[in-house]
C-alpha cells in the first residue's frame, strides 16, 4: 500500500523544462458517501483524464483491493466492475500501476494533487479534457462522474459535479 | 448432442424454413469479461425461452474450449441435469477463449416396412451403414457451430476455422456495449457469405410478451452491424443451406451458427 502524496511540485524540478515556470496543478476532491447499507464494502475507484473522444489521456488514481491472494482470489478480480475504466484502459495495463494504484479508501472526503510534468499526470497537449471518476462497490452500485476542464489552465479555476449514489461531490481545482 | 442432431434432422427432413425450429439451443457463460485469471461456469441447454432452462439439457460430447494460444482447456465438473448441462473452465491465460460445440456429419432417414428409421454419423460410416436402396431415403449433411467467448484482460484476435457457417467478429465479441454498434461478418467455409439472415434475441425473453427479435441480412461482403438496444445476454443465430456436400446421396448441406454474446451497460 502506498500513501497518496499531494504532489505540489517544487519549482526546481520543472525549472529545467524548456523555459517553463511553475508547473500547472490539478487538484481533485472527491467524496465517497457514507452509505447506510447492511453490507458495506469500500468501493473500487478509478480517476483518469479523458480526451473528447473518451480515450484515456492519463490514469491518475486507482483504488482497489491490493491483495494478491485470498478466499476470492486476487483483488484484481473485480477491477472489471470499473466498467468504463476497464474497457478503455485497465485491460491493457499490468497491475499494480506504479504511482497510480492504491488501497481502497473509507467513506469521506479525499484529496488528490497532480502536477504537470510529473507522473502520473505527465505533460499533456493543450486541449479540452474530462476528469472522470468511476466508482464500483461490491454488492453495491456503480457510478461515473465527469468534470470538464481545459488544460493547461490559464488562470485559477474550479469546477464540480455531483454524484448521486456511489459518489458525492467531485470538484476540480486548477492552478496555472 | 442428440437434440442438436434431432433438430437438424427435423429441419432437413421436413425442409421447413430453417427459422421454424421450435427450440433454441445455447451456451450461457457466467462471465465473459474478466480482469484476472479465474473460473467461469457455463450452462448449456435447449429451451423455448432464451436462457431459461425449461426443456432439455444439451449434450456436451462435442465441447471444445480453445485458449488464446490455441491450446485446449479441459472442462471440469461437467454434469448433465434434467434441464441443463453445465461445466466449469479455469481461464488462466490473458486473451480470448473460444468455447464451442461443433458438430458435422451426415443425417439420413428412410423407411423399413413403413416404419421410419433415422441415422446420423460420419460420411465414412454412412457408406457402410446406410443401405443405398432404402425406401424413401433422405440424406443431408450438416455443420453446426454453437459458441461463446470469454476474455481475461485484453481481448485477443479470433480466427475462423474455415468450415461451415461462422461469425467473424470485426468488433470483438467481448467488447460489446449497449448503444454502440458492432460489426460482424458471416463466412461459409471461410469465405464471405452474402444474404445470410441473422436473428438476434436478447435474453430474459420470459419477461416480455414479444420476442423482439432483431433481423439482419448480410451485405455483399457478408457483413452486418448490430446496435445493441440495451445491455444483456444476447443469442445470435444464422442458418443456411447449400449444396456443397461431400456425400453424393446428400442433396443439401445444412449450416447453422449460434453464439451467445454479452452486452454490458455504458
Amino acid at each position: 500500500m502506498r500513501k497518496w502524496i499531494p504532489a505540489v511540485l517544487p519549482g526546481v524540478i520543472t525549472g529545467g523544462f524548456a523555459g517553463q515556470g511553475l508547473a500547472a496543478e490539478l487538484k481533485v476532491k472527491l467524496e465517497l458517501p457514507r452509505l447506510n447499507v447492511a453490507e458495506y464494502h469500500r468501493p473500487y475507484v478509478a480517476v483518469w483524464l479523458e480526451r473528447p473522444d473518451q480515450s484515456v489521456a492519463a490514469n491518475l488514481a486507482l483504488w482497489y483491493d491490493l491483495d494478491t491472494k485470498g478466499a476470492e482470489g486476487a483483488g484484481t478480480k473485480w477491477l472489471k466492475d470499473l466498467r468504463q475504466w476497464w474497457r478503455k484502459s485497465g485491460r491493457d495495463l499490468t497491475m499494480p500501476l506504479d504511482g497510480v494504484s492504491g488501497a481502497t479508501r473509507p467513506a469521506g472526503q479525499h484529496e488528490l494533487g497532480f502536477a504537470e510534468g510529473k507522473a502520473p499526470l505527465g505533460r499533456l497537449p493543450a486541449g479540452q479534457y474530462n476528469l472522470v471518476v468511476e466508482a464500483a462497490r461490491e454488492v453495491g452500485g456503480r457510478e461515473l462522474v465527469r468534470v470538464p476542464l481545459s488544460w493547461p489552465p490559464k488562470s485559477a479555476q474550479s469546477a464540480r459535479a455531483q454524484g448521486q449514489h456511489e459518489l458525492g461531490a467531485v470538484s476540480v481545482e486548477l492552478k496555472p | 448432442m442428440k437434440h442438436l442432431a434431432r433438430l437438424a434432422a427435423l429441419a432437413i427432413a421436413a425442409t421447413l424454413p430453417l427459422t421454424a425450429q421450435a427450440h433454441h439451443y445455447w451456451l450461457l457463460p457466467s462471465s465473459t469479461v474478466l480482469s484476472s485469471p479465474q473460473w467461469i461456469t457455463v450452462d448449456a441447454a435447449v429451451s423455448n425461452d432464451m436462457f431459461h432452462f425449461n426443456h432439455v439439457p444439451l449434450g456436451l460430447e462435442a465441447l471444445n474450449i480453445v485458449a488464446p494460444d490455441g491450446g485446449k482447456v479441459a472442462p471440469e465438473n461437467m454434469a448433465k441435469g434434467k434441464l441443463r448441462s453445465t461445466f466449469d473452465a479455469h481461464l488462466t491465460q490473458p486473451g480470448t477463449y473460444r468455447i464451442q460445440l461443433v458438430r458435422s456429419g451426415v443425417r439420413a432417414s428412410w423407411k423399413v416396412d413403413g416404419q421410419p428409421k433415422r441415422w446420423n454419423g460420419s460420411p465414412e460410416a454412412f457408406a457402410k451403414e446406410v443401405p443405398a436402396d432404402a425406401a424413401e431415403l433422405q440424406v443431408g449433411e450438416f455443420v453446426s457451430r454453437l459458441e461463446t467467448f470469454a476474455t481475461v484482460g485484453s481481448p485477443s484476435a479470433l480466427k475462423p476455422a474455415g468450415q461451415g457457417l461462422e461469425l467473424v467478429p470485426l468488433t470483438h465479441p467481448n467488447d460489446l456495449v449497449a448503444g454502440e454498434s458492432a460489426t460482424f461478418q458471416m463466412v461459409v467455409d471461410g469465405k464471405p457469405a452474402a444474404g445470410v439472415e441473422v436473428t438476434v434475441v436478447r435474453g430474459q425473453s420470459r419477461y416480455r410478451n414479444q420476442l423482439e427479435a432483431l433481423k439482419f441480412t448480410t451485405d455483399e461482403a457478408g457483413k452486418f452491424s448490430v446496435t445493441w438496444p440495451q445491455p444483456g445476454m444476447y443469442w445470435l443465430d444464422a442458418d443456411l443451406q447449400d449444396a456443397k456436400t461431400s456425400v453424393k446421396a446428400a442433396r443439401q448441406r445444412m449450416l447453422s451458427y449460434t453464439v451467445t454474446l454479452e452486452v454490458l451497460p455504458q
